[in-house]
């Protein structure tokens, strides 16, 4: 079986609203791909995200395994913001470890 | 309360009065299926409002909550309930306060001030009036086929997933209405989830107040220092919401942070 990777890049992220972005992750993991987002989602969008794809569980589709990285606060950029999120669907995407700097995922056949 | 401002004196109405003008705060209990959040609310309902009463079942099956579940008029008061923490403050298993090789902030983890004796020593200050809200655990992921392991039939799992879906929904929704998170993980797990790294991101972005409970530190595999390592910047409190242990440090923790 292969399994599809989007990598995607900071300014195709910066350019899509919250919401667009959110759609896009969504419907690439439900259709079975790993999503790699440059720049990432902040926690909102995170939150949100589960919130749609809690939605959207069924037998067939369980959820999502999601990962990121939140950059360092600097010291008057309060809002801490996400260099990398990388989410896959749950069924194939397992075992994810993670550190401040550095993510691990498993990625199997089902 | 009415019954008691005609029974005790002026002095202890105008106590009262002074008291209770503020809002009772909403807090609330958010974490992983399974960190002992129901175990958690039921301790403190007992605790301060009520022995008999339960919120919720707890249940070593995940998702056993699916309705989040507020309970009001809980008052914790530090200095009269000292004696009552004294004498089930459990010390069989001492975790330490702080992790001797950190030297961060000092006000953050295993804060000494947090200790209640030194706490009521401020008079009037040491209490809180708070509401608690028991929610259904967070995930990204729910298979109906982890239930079958616990001997549910299919059509149970099934509907169990399909509730525990619309939990985390409800669970999230709640946050909107919510003055302070307790966020409860399980120290025998690894902390570094993204779930738990998502509550804490949106509640830092809402500035609403977070403590961690590191909790069923009455296991050998607990490892609450690895939670204190995750999360440097925040109040991190090892508890047993099963045997109670610690809880005086939690509570005051809870008063200092969401009063
Ligand atoms: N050893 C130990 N077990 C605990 C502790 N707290 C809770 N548990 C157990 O952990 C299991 C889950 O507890 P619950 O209180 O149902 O957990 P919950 O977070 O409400 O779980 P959900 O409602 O499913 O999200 C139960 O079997 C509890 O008895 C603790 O401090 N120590
Ligand atoms: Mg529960």
């Amino acid at each position: 079986m292969n399994i599809k990777m989007d990598l995607i890049s900071e300014d195709k992220v910066n350019s899509m609203g919250s919401m667009e972005k959110i759609r896009f992750v969504l419907d690439g993991v439900k259709s079975g791909n790993i999503v790699v987002l440059e720049g990432g989602l902040t926690s909102e969008e995170q939150m949100k995200l589960i919130e749609l794809a809690m939605l959207e569980v069924d037998e067939d589709f369980t959820g999502i395994e999601m990962s990121g990285y939140p950059s360092k606060k600097g010291f008057f950029n309060l809002r801490k913001k996400t260099r990398l999120t990388v989410v896959g669907p749950a069924k194939t995407m397992h075992t994810i470890k993670k550190g401040k700097d550095w993510i691990s995922a498993v990625i199997s056949e089902i | 309360m009415v019954r008691r401002r005609r029974t005790s004196g002026i002095l202890a109405w105008l106590l009262e009065a002074l008291f209770f003008k503020k809002r009772s705060v909403k807090i609330g209990i958010y974490g992983p299926p399974n960190a002992g959040k129901t175990t958690l609310t039921n301790r403190i309902i007992h605790t301060f409002a009520d022995e008999e009463e339960d919120v919720g079942t707890a249940s070593e099956i995940p998702h056993e909550t699916r309705r989040a579940v507020r309970r009001g008029g809980i008052l914790i008061d530090l200095k009269q309930n000292l004696k009552q923490f004294q004498r089930t403050n459990f010390n069989s298993n001492p975790q330490p306060l702080s992790d001797p090789t950190r030297n961060g902030d000092p006000t953050r983890n295993g804060d000494p001030s947090t200790n209640p004796s030194t706490k009521s020593g401020r008079k009037g200050r040491a209490k809180l009036k708070l509401d608690v809200v028991d929610t259904p655990g967070l995930a990204t992921k729910i298979d109906f086929h982890d239930f079958l392991a616990y001997g549910l039939r299919e059509e149970e799992a099934k509907q169990r997933a399909k509730e525990a879906t619309e939990g985390v929904i409800e669970a999230i929704k709640w946050l909107d209405d919510i003055d302070g998170v307790i966020l409860l993980m399980d120290a025998t797990q690894d902390p570094y989830t993204q779930t738990n790294v998502v509550i804490i991101g949106n509640m830092e972005a809402r500035g609403i107040p977070v403590v961690i409970a590191a909790n069923k530190i009455d296991l050998s595999s607990a490892a609450p220092q690895k939670i204190k390592k995750a999360f440097p910047q925040h109040f991190v409190i090892p508890i047993s919401a099963l045997t109670g242990e610690n809880m005086p440090e939690f509570y005051a923790a809870m008063v200092r942070r969401f009063r």
